[in-house]
């Protein structure tokens, strides 16, 4: 049962012929037999999510009517918080703290009826790219354990990729749904900035975060967006407009007279800097021919200013971090610890050293990095011209979308990397998400779906589209799902 | 602009961001920083006078939305006991919180 799709499972559960109870057990197994290779949970609840099957059963039994996805067992990254379950954001500063409210995500899901199996494993506070940052190990890549599953995302990414959970949510900064999901052989989706409310989503930076499906197909990923998306009172960047009809775009998927944009510098020419695996690069070229055999009018396009988007990232998203992370006082929740050798410290002190304690390495850079480019002196060269650099990205965009529907590109530059490969690198993680980031700094949506392996690791293909138009992504993906299938994992490597 | 960024001003902005890193941190970041700030300048000249940059107006957020507000109306929200549930420290439905002036 671990196997099937979300759509397939939903199926067998309205027809009678599975009850949630059973397949939220399915999953529960699925994590106790696998999950000590993997490490993609934090937090199991069975008993939680076993409650919220047999409610779903007793209220299919009763004749009411369910939503389309009741009673699929999910997956939270561990970032979103939930009454009931740890919210520890893969730190230490979190460590065993239980939020007293739900995020909105969490609470559509339990108003749609899935049954919330864990919390997944991520980067500390969601910063990396290859879950290497969390506090509480690494999580592994099911296609060889030997590797990272991408990140920040990498638990949810690899608890879906190894079958763990038909569906997880994720969340999107700079790439951390879509890379994992190129590295796992996972369906990936990053909405439309505000399309899915941010309110509960412990804020890496608050211009940039997003949540959204993990999935193994893209109709579950469409299935499981309608469910998420929408407006939001509590979330003051939350869009008040209706959620794009992305189920029915999954469920065409068709390319034919679609206008698809390859970004020049987007994939990996020696023009801009190379270093896109080769392999990586020939299983592009040979989806792009795919899509134009399909009856896609793909061109080429120009968006000069991608090239700066990794140095406007690591500008802006510090410069929220170090400003987001402030609230982590020692003095409200999480963890509360005393300078060594310090009699009746001051709260100054007891913050400092609770902070030092509690946050990482990765964590620590990004905050004194952030520090430096809002600091006095500094502010107008760094965060300012960053600011401006993002302005940049987006009108390359709103011109790119004048000629084209969609832009497609690789979702990474490389298939999965070894464990501990890029660790003492922190240049080198970061240039990961060359491809990913621009999405995030213009604020419009982008899907990775996967197009088969390379020397047996997953390849990922990315979609982009304009703001509000994430039906498109949906439309192009399950395309390209339908010409290439979908990236199943046979065995745990 | 100088890029440069000495141990000494990891020190000063680890103060600031009150983080009591240690001797190696410091050390550490101090020899990190540098070359991911040389990379990140280049947004300067990507911006600069040269290159078009003065009619480029800053980007905070994606969306061209100001001052949000909801209809001033009582809603139900965390009780004190919710809210100080997860308190190091807490004391007649107050956190509790080490001294914030001078010895007492």
């Amino acid at each position: 049962m671990h196997q099937l799709s979300a759509a397939d499972l939903a199926q067998r559960l309205s027809s009678g012929e599975v009850t949630s109870v059973e397949a939220t057990q399915a999953s529960l197994d699925r994590i106790a037999a696998v999950d000590d290779r993997i490490n993609a949970f934090l937090h199991v609840d069975a008993e939680g999510a076993l409650a919220a099957a047999a409610d779903v059963d007793a209220r299919r039994a009763a004749g009411e009517s369910l939503a389309a996805l009741a009673g699929v067992p999910i997956a939270v990254k561990d970032v979103l918080t939930t009454i009931g379950q740890p919210t520890t954001c893969g730190s230490r500063m979190l460590e065993g703290w239980v939020p007293p409210y739900d995020s909105t995500v969490v609470a559509k899901l339990r108003a749609a009826g899935l049954p919330i199996v864990g919390k997944t494993n991520m980067d500390e506070f969601a910063m990396g790219s290859s879950t290497e940052h969390s506090a509480y190990g690494p999580t592994r890549n099911p296609w060889d354990t030997s590797r990272i599953p991408g990140g920040s995302g990498g638990g949810s990414a690899a608890a879906v990729a190894a079958q763990q959970v038909p569906l997880a949510i994720g969340t999107d900064t700079g790439g951390s749904i879509r890379q994992p999901g190129a590295m796992t052989g996972t369906v990936g989706v990053k909405p439309t900035y505000g399309g899915v409310s941010r309110y509960g989503l412990v804020a890496m930076a608050s211009s940039l975060d997003q949540a959204g499906p993990v999935t193994r197909t893209v109709l579950d990923a469409a299935l499981l967006h309608e469910v998420i998306a929408g407006h939001d009172p509590r979330d003051s960047t939350s869009i008040d407009a209706p959620v794009p009809a992305v189920v029915e775009a999954a469920r065409r998927g068709d390319v034919a007279g679609l206008r698809i944009g390859v970004v020049r510098e987007l994939h990996g020419s020696a023009e801009f800097g190379g270093g896109f695996q080769p392999g990586v690069r020939q299983r592009f070229d040979e989806v792009v021919e795919l899509l134009t055999g399909a009856g896609a009018d793909v061109v080429e396009v120009s968006c000069p200013s991608f090239v700066h988007g990794i140095a406007a990232y690591y500008l802006v998203m510090p410069s929220e971090v170090s400003s987001n992370l402030a609230k982590f006082d020692a003095m409200r929740y999480g963890l509360r610890v005393g300078p060594e050798g310090v009699p009746a410290p001051s709260a100054e002190q007891v913050m400092a050293a609770s902070r030092d304690a509690g946050f990482g390495d990765e964590v620590k850079r990004r905050i004194i990095l952030g520090t430096y480019a809002l600091s006095s002196g500094y502010y107008d060269a760094y965060y300012g011209s960053a600011q401006k650099v993002r302005t940049l990205i987006a009108r390359d965009f709103a011109a790119a979308f004048e000629d084209v529907d969609v832009l497609v590109s690789p979702t990474a530059p490389t298939t999965a990397w070894p464990l501990g490969e890029k660790l003492d690198d922190p240049l080198a993680m970061y240039l990961a998400d060359v491809a990913t980031i621009p999405a995030n700094l213009a604020g419009v949506p982008g899907i990775s779906v996967p197009a088969g392996l390379v020397d047996g690791l997953p390849v990922g293909i990315q979609f982009l589209a304009p703001a509000l138009a994430d039906d498109r992504l949906y439309n192009a993906g399950a395309a390209l799902e339908r010409l290439v299938g979908t990236t199943t994992l046979e065995e745990i490597a | 602009m100088s890029q440069g960024i000495s141990r000494e001003d990891v020190a000063h902005l680890a103060a600031l961001a009150r983080i009591d890193l240690s001797e190696a941190e410091l050390d550490r970041l101090g020899a990190e920083l540098p070359a991911i700030l040389e990379h990140v300048a280049a947004v300067q000249d990507a911006v600069s006078p040269e290159a078009g940059g003065d009619d480029v107006e800053a980007m905070s957020h994606p969306q061209p939305i100001v001052n949000v507000l909801r209809d001033d109306v009582v809603v139900p929200g965390l009780t004190a006991d919710e809210a100080l549930a997860g308190a190091p420290a807490a004391e007649d439905q107050r956190f509790l919180v080490p001294r914030i002036l001078g010895e007492e």
